[in-house]
């Protein structure tokens, strides 16, 4: 009996050491990465080559997922409105909705689950397969040459992934909205340009993306760099990845909407 | 890749997504039609401020003209202050009259200034002395039941 409440504190005890010690790394590994970016701006084809990767590529699941989001908030946003005789207002629910919280978000999410997931696991494999290794036995630096570039090409990315979602989803807003059902193309944007403040919620938006972008890509590079080097260690460090991002998202989501939004 | 394809498909990226940045700002957003550059502001002291809040537009003839910046209580005469910005391409005399209107049935509701006819122009940190209140639906009500209950007390 004593035994097994001996065993249940130790292993309490185990999972609290091992999760300060990891946040602990995964701050020190930050701090790393900060430090050795000099190199990713000096040799910038580096970052460009990481941004083609992680940006480029997320282009089509960034503007896919964009168009249809904004078409499902034109129609269920008409259904809606429509009931208070007041669907010249779809423009602005539909533009508000994208630029605060589901373009930031969404995209962050899907960047997650599309570039983030590739990152650990190109990095758990290139660990397992002993490349890290055999770069520093050459004397490169890891972290500057590998880690850095897909950090700041992460956090370059996000931003202008959130911008594309957010532009796509009005238009798509604007297809279903004016084309489709038929709400005045006129009061549409100018209720839209009304209730958007270019400070309060684009630029707050952008600057929630580039939040989003520091965290998901940060969190990738670490579960990649911690990952045990085996096949089955990288496969449960990217479905951490995934996890702990989106879950990290949507958090930061919430407390980044508090103080810009309330004012706390 | 070769080296110039990647630089062609990164450049494009990242002018498509300031591109959208811009569509954002110019077409989604207000920065096209309301720049404030230049601005000053105005305080004016209202009875009844009803649903006004700070952010609200300011408005001369229909046009935004300004900002409602801020809203306090004031402890002395018991009414409400409001400071707003107006942009400095706008002037307005020293006699203008400033009203909380409503923007439709149940809409948004925004300061209203009609210019009166003074030769001197409202300088930043004047104070717009005339002034109506927000109409209060309730006070509506209960001043049209009274004065239906007096036309039936007249009758009788």
């Amino acid at each position: 009996m004593l035994d097994r409440g001996l065993a249940a504190i130790r292993g309490t005890g185990h999972h609290v050491v091992n999760g300060v010690w990891r946040f602990g790394f995964a701050c020190r590994f930050f701090l790393a990465v900060l430090m050795h970016s000099g190199i990713s701006f000096r040799r910038f084809q580096l970052t460009i080559k990481e941004i083609y990767f992680s940006g480029v590529l997320s282009l089509i699941i960034i503007l896919v997922s964009g168009l249809f989001v904004g078409m499902v908030l034109g129609l269920q946003g008409y259904e809606t409105l429509q009931k208070y005789g007041s669907e010249a207002a779809l423009g602005s629910l539909v533009a508000l909705s994208l630029v605060r919280e589901l373009g930031p978000v969404l995209a962050a999410l899907l960047f997650a689950s599309r570039a983030g997931s590739a990152i650990t696991a190109e990095i758990g494999l290139m660990k397992a397969t002993e490349q890290i290794t055999a770069m520093e036995m050459m004397a490169v630096d890891p972290i500057a040459r590998v880690i850095a570039p897909r950090f700041w090409a992460g956090v370059i990315s996000m931003p202008l992934l959130a911008a594309m979602f957010s532009a796509i989803g009005v238009f798509g807003g604007y297809l279903v909205g004016v084309v489709m059902i038929g709400v005045d193309d006129g009061q549409f944007w100018s209720q839209m340009q009304s209730a958007v403040d270019f400070r309060l919620d684009v630029m707050n938006g952008v600057i929630k993306s580039c939040v989003f972008g520091v965290a998901v890509t940060a969190i990738a590079l670490f579960e990649g760099y911690d990952a045990p080097p085996t096949a089955e260690g990288v496969s449960h460090a990217t479905t951490r990845t995934v996890v702990t991002s989106s879950l990290a998202v949507l958090a930061l989501d919430f407390l980044l909407t508090a103080f810009m939004f309330r004012g706390i | 890749m070769e080296r110039t394809t990647l630089d062609l498909w990164v450049g494009l990226f990242v002018v498509a997504g300031l591109a959208a940045i811009l569509v954002l700002a110019m077409k989604v957003g207000n920065l096209s039609t309301f720049n404030m550059s230049e601005s000053y502001t105005l305080q004016a002291e209202f009875d009844n401020i009803g649903g006004l809040k700070a952010r609200s537009p300011v408005k001369s003839a229909g046009v935004v003209v300004g900002r409602v910046t801020a809203i306090t209580f004031d402890n002395k005469s018991f009414r409400a202050q409001v400071s707003m910005v107006i942009d400095k391409r706008y002037q307005f005399p020293k006699d203008t009259f400033a009203k909380i209107l409503t923007a439709g049935l149940l809409g948004e509701q925004y300061v209203g200034l009609d210019p009166g006819g003074d030769e001197q122009i409202l300088k930043s940190g004047d104070i717009v002395a005339k002034t109506q209140s927000a109409v209060v639906l309730e006070n509506l009500i209960s001043s049209f039941l009274y004065s239906k209950a007096a036309e039936g007390d007249a009758k009788k």
